[in-house]
């Protein structure tokens, strides 16, 4: 009994330290990568996170690939004379020593044709291309469909 | 001769359009004229929509209640979950008198957002959101009567996105049109503007 707590409580602090990781290649880290629960698969998901650029030569995310959707696609909620449109985005740009946010309202991870839906406490996989860095894999944590942020102890 | 017939046909044509601009000036004599870019009072809407649980609704239904109304549709991932948990945070911030408050999501997607698909998604967010759906004629002279623009934009494989107006409008309880809360507007200008018309 002992031991299933112990590798419990082991298990939830693995789980814990997965959340809000990093993740680098090159110059580019990537952090509190997250998304929303899904109410079934009908609707696109959505991916948020935070991209620094540690280099001194600007750089660009130019594509998002994941198990976890057929079509996820990068674009910018842009709010034009009180009219929302949903751009796709070619590109986003990250400035040498800069972080730059997919986060609500701007630029965010549009997940359509989702494989399965998103539930809160799982995390799944996306691969992130970069124009410079070469591509990174990072852990994108399903949060509520409530959720505002990231949820990270040290976010903002 | 011929230039004499322009000239009389000209005039006559002004004419008629001053006589038609001077009686729809007597007619709207006592009220303010409409401004094409604001909502009308709900007094003066013309809409019939139903609700996530079915049931009918008009504009003289939230006569006698303040209300908090804006456009969206529930297969958006980014500005319309954004707006709901802005919406539920200051209903939050406003406490009991949140209840005063009749809060509408209109969809200007009806043709995926049905009552059930409403009532599954707004339930996430906060139990005094109503979400309002219709034929898209309902929905589109409903957005004639808020002076809201919406279309649809082809997304690949057939799937498609709506652009759509993002603010949040306020009625006073009499109807008339109290103001715009824009997209992700700070809590701190939101929820005032919202206590006004509660006032």
């Amino acid at each position: 009994m002992k031991t299933i707590l112990l590798a419990t409580a082991l298990l939830s602090v693995a789980a814990v330290a997965q959340a809000c990781g990093t993740f680098t290649m090159g110059d580019i880290s990537i952090e509190r990568a997250w998304s929303r629960a899904s109410i079934g698969t009908d609707r696109p998901g959505v991916l948020y996170l935070e991209i620094t650029n540690a280099g001194a030569a600007d750089d660009a995310l130019v594509g998002i690939l994941t198990p976890a959707a057929g079509m996820p696609m990068l674009h910018e909620t842009v709010v034009t004379d009180g009219i929302a449109s949903m751009p796709h985005a070619a590109s986003v740009l990250v400035p040498a020593g800069q972080t730059v946010a997919l986060s609500p309202g701007g630029f965010h991870g549009m997940l359509m044709g989702l494989t399965e839906a998103l539930t809160k406490g799982a995390t799944f996989p996306v691969t992130l291309t970069f124009a410079q860095a070469g591509s990174v894999d990072v852990t994108v944590d399903v949060l509520s469909l409530r959720a505002e942020g990231p949820g990270c102890d040290d976010a903002k | 001769m011929r230039r004499r017939q322009v000239i009389l046909s000209v005039a006559g044509v002004v004419g008629a359009a001053a006589f038609t601009l001077g009686l729809g000036a007597w007619r709207t004599r006592d009220r303010a004229a409409p401004n094409p870019f604001l909502p009308l009072p709900l007094a003066a809407m013309d809409w019939q929509l139903s609700d996530h649980l079915g049931q009918d609704v008009t504009p003289a239904d939230w006569l006698g209640r303040p209300a908090m109304v804006f456009f969206g549709f529930t297969y958006c991932p980014d500005v319309c979950p954004t707006t709901l948990l802005d919406i539920a945070d200051w209903l939050e911030d406003l406490g009991p008198d949140a209840d005063k408050l009749t809060v509408a999501l209109i969809t200007v997607d009806p043709e995926r957002d049905n009552a059930e698909a409403l009532a599954d998604y707004i339930s996430n967010f906060d139990p005094r959101i109503i979400g309002l759906t219709g034929s898209p004629d309902a929905i589109a002279r409903t957005a004639v009567d808020f002076r809201v623009r919406f279309e649809k934009v082809p997304a690949g494989d057939g799937d498609y996105s709506m652009n759509h107006t993002a603010g949040v409008f306020l009625f006073r309880a009499d109807g008339r049109f109290a103001g715009i809360i824009d997209f992700h507007e700070d809590r701190r200008f939101a929820v005032p503007k919202i206590r006004r018309v509660l006032a």
